[in-house]
């Protein structure tokens, strides 16, 4: 079992990145679970998903402790909150982000996705969306494949801009 | 409304219900919460009453009502939908859900039948008991005045409205007749003298009702559209009522009452007096 | 179609297949969606059914009794507090004999507020005559709701059915869920005793205490008669769909020493916690209630038990240790845990198996045995 936590604030669609990504999961033949961190959700405030993948039906639903993966939609969040926290040994970690970053004993990668859907003109109510591009920067790691991001995108969201950031999200995390 | 009721000798929402039923026509379902009407209808497997009737508890009239008349009309059936529920049921425990089924524009009849106490349960006060009066809850007499459900009726705006008394049957018969015409909520206020309730002789009902109406405590008023028409036993009653004291008086639950009190029930009929003239004469 | 959704839109999604005529529904966290997705449904003309948007869930219950009464289907959610509101209306709609079905999202009562993941709620509705149901995965929640109309408005069972879901836990998880055609599974509804004009009588009256004892036996004749319902329509729904369900989902039990007794999904985490303990050579297995009432017959010769209880009755104990030791007289390790949403982990579910102490009770969140 792959088991994936997503870091973000409360608006930014950190739930609903979850959710294309078990959906991108469901398509690629595996089993998937996503949700939230169950609270009582505030727009701004750093918020949590898990994302469960695996080839068998999945039993689990405490929350992950020991992920495999973290992905931070929001850089600003790892100023007040550990985001490494329980992360498996070797462990990967995507951020949204133009600047390289490191991190001792486990794989880091970052793209600027908040800069890939600013060229995309994929903005709404003044803030870029994010919950697409991020399917992109996950299947270029091998968490999906990019044909099943894609199909998930568009089951969800009719404007093809969407999937037209997640490919530019892959390419350059592929570059 | 067949033989086999189980109703009190005297008792005046049996004479009510008669006309009711005559209006309403066979194609009537009637919803009946916890009240008197649960005794009268008959005792299981009997019923004194040629329609269906549904009984449900005490708070859960108007919804049950609600859900009742969406299945019909679902199903393109006009069958009415008729609440028949006492004050207990409408101006206390059951005002929730009838003020959720007009504000919803439930296509529904519902008709409360005033005793103007907890008559079922054996006369304890309610939000229909008028101040002054002696129940087995406000042993010394109720001081606080009587909810005035029609104005808060009036508030959810419906189609059709009235007050009656069972007094008048004829006018109870025509009332019902044309709410039945309007389409939504309508409501039917029928004052229901109660003879072991309000302490008075059985053969006194009609005489008591139409007292009430004479003095003016109760007026009898239909509000179509918010037109408001006042009836004409009402009109003849604003222009010269009879004493108060000669509705009070023939009542056991008023036997002692403070003059302070009857003071300001003379003052509360003068105010309705003025303000539904005041309704009448600005929606004319 | 194999989809990936919530169980609160796993619910709507089996509600719309079943086309009730009527929903009246009061919105409660954490059962919100589930309304929400019907009156869109409603709204987009995608279920010809009449959503009531009553004041109350009070007034929810009374509006499904009043429309179920005319011989139409019906459906209505809620949660908590929502059921607790309502609990005048589930007894007058079990006693009425009518076929209503409800999910209900099992959340914790307050006080303090609490929105999260309890049984509490339920288990105080279950001397009402309704059947229940408590399910564990998205799909479990789609394939029950199917099945409760089918169940509920059987005429040999004729009571209402209440699908429990926990709270956040199921209802807000994404997971797969494959829909199916439904074709005619769930009949067309026939009520017997529904109300007619042309044949006036008189519903619910004055009774005395000879007719009303029939009425209760009634009751519970058609509750056992259920037995066979349920197992016949969870029957006919594996020919057709080819999911298996049965009163209780047992998981390596058949030679296991020692079994975990759950409700929900800490039945299916258990499963997990049954691996764990195999392979440290624990002979372990899980079984899974799934219908309270009517209450299965349990095997449990020979085993030991552990039962885990999300729920409580101050007083007594568990509420679901209490159920297995009346109905099989056995002794067993009654372990208290995730009240409130608490979490509880598979870790901590093989831990409650190693540290068992059969004939006591642990109070897990507060680690106190009594």
């Amino acid at each position: 079992m792959y088991e994936i936590r997503i870091h973000s604030r409360g608006g930014q669609g950190g739930v609903t990145a979850a959710r294309l990504l078990a959906m991108a999961a469901l398509h690629d033949g595996k089993y998937a679970t996503a949700c939230p961190f169950y609270g009582a959700e505030r727009r701004g405030a750093p918020i949590v998903s898990f994302v469960r993948i695996d080839d068998k039906p999945i039993k689990v639903y405490s929350q992950i402790r020991q992920p495999d993966m973290v992905v931070v939609l929001d850089a600003s969040v790892m100023d007040v909150v550990d985001v490494l926290h329980g992360l498996k040994k070797g462990g990967r970690i995507f951020i949204n982000s133009a600047g390289k970053r490191e991190f001792a004993g486990f794989e880091c990668r970052n793209v600027d996705l908040t800069g890939i859907a600013l060229r995309e003109n994929l903005v709404v109510s003044g803030s870029p969306i994010l919950n697409t591009p991020v399917l992109g920067a996950l299947a270029s790691m091998g968490i999906i494949t990019a044909d099943s991001a894609k199909k998930a995108i568009r089951e969800m969201f009719s404007d093809e801009r969407n999937v037209k950031a997640a490919e530019a999200a892959y390419k350059e995390m592929s570059a | 409304m067949l033989k086999c009721t189980s109703a009190c000798a005297g008792c005046s929402d049996s004479l009510a219900l008669r006309y009711v039923l005559k209006a309403a026509g066979p194609d009537t379902v009637m919803v009946v919460p916890a009240c008197c009407t649960s005794v009268i209808q008959g005792i299981y497997p009997n019923t004194a009453f040629n329609v269906p009737v549904y009984n449900i508890a005490f708070g859960a009239a108007a919804a049950c009502a609600s859900g009742m008349s969406n299945a019909f009309r679902a199903e393109g059936k006009k069958t009415n939908v008729i609440v028949y529920a006492g004050d207990g049921g409408t101006l206390d425990i059951g005002i929730q859900a009838m003020s959720g089924a007009f504000e919803r524009g439930t296509d529904f009849l519902y008709i409360c039948y005033d005793n103007e106490a907890y008559g079922n349960t054996g006369m304890q006060r309610s939000g229909g008991t008028p101040m002054g009066a002696k129940t087995t809850t406000t042993p010394t007499g109720k001081t606080d005045a009587k909810k005035d459900i029609d104005a808060i009726v009036a508030a959810h705006d419906p189609p059709y409205m009235a007050t009656a008394c069972a007094a008048y049957p004829q006018d109870i018969f025509k009332k019902v007749q044309k709410a039945l015409t309007f389409r939504g909520p309508t409501f039917l206020h029928i004052l229901a003298p109660c003879p072991p309730g309000w302490r008075y002789p059985t053969e006194k009902t009609v005489e008591m009702g139409k007292l009430a109406v004479k003095s003016g405590m109760w007026v009898l008023y239909e509000r179509e559209y918010g037109k408001v028409t006042i009836g004409p036993q009402s009109k003849v009653a604003m222009k010269k009522p009879i004493p108060l004291e000669d509705y009070l008086s023939p009542q056991g639950r008023f036997k002692g009452i403070d003059p302070k009190i009857v003071e300001i029930l003379k003052q509360r009929i003068t105010k309705n007096f003025q303000r539904l003239a005041a309704e009448e004469e600005a929606s004319a | 179609m194999k989809k990936i959704a919530t169980g609160n839109k796993a619910v709507a999604e089996a509600v719309k297949q079943a086309n009730p005529t009527v929903v009246a529904a009061y919105p409660i966290t954490p059962q919100t969606e589930i309304v929400e997705q019907i009156a869109e449904f409603v709204t987009s003309g995608q279920m010809p059914a009449r959503y009531i948007a009553v004041e109350s869930e009070h007034s929810a219950m009374a509006a499904c009794i009043g429309a179920s009464i005319t011989g139409i289907r019906t459906f209505t959610a809620t949660s908590s507090h929502g059921l607790l509101y309502m609990h005048e209306m589930t007894n007058w709609a079990a006693g009425a004999r009518l076929p209503i079905v409800m999910a209900n999202v099992n959340r914790s009562l307050g006080p303090g507020w609490n929105i999260w993941a309890e049984h509490t709620d339920a288990l105080q509705e279950r001397d009402t005559g309704w059947l229940q149901v408590y399910v564990s995965t998205v799909q479990e929640a789609y394939d029950a709701t199917l099945m409760a109309f089918r169940i509920a408005e059987h005429n040999d069972v004729l009571l209402p059915v209440m699908v429990n879901l926990d709270g956040f836990l199921l209802s807000h998880i994404m997971q797969p869920v494959d829909t199916v055609e439904l074709g005619d599974f769930i009949p067309k509804i026939h009520l017997p005793h529904a109300i007619d004009p042309k044949h006036p009588a008189g519903y619910g009256t004055l009774t005395g205490p000879d007719q009303q004892f029939k009425f209760r036996w009634e009751i519970e004749r058609s509750m056992r008669d259920s037995v066979k319902v349920i197992e016949e329509t969870e029957k006919e729904f594996a020919k057709r769909f080819g999911r298996k369900y049965g009163f209780t989902e047992n998981y390596r039990c058949e030679d296991a020493d020692v079994i975990v007794i759950a409700m929900g999904t800490l039945g299916k985490e258990a499963e997990v916690a049954v691996d764990l303990l195999r392979n440290e050579g624990i002979k372990a297995g899980s079984m899974r209630i799934r219908w309270l009432r009517p209450f299965p017959k349990l095997d449990l010769k020979g085993k030991e038990v552990v039962v885990i209880d999300r729920d409580y009755s101050f007083g007594f104990g568990g509420i679901l240790a209490g159920e297995i030791r009346s109905k099989t007289g056995i002794s067993l390790y009654s372990v208290i845990a995730g009240l409130g949403g608490q979490e509880v982990t598979y870790d901590d579910i093989a831990d409650f198996v190693r540290t068992r102490r059969t004939g006591e009770e642990f109070w897990f969140g507060v680690n106190a045995h009594v």
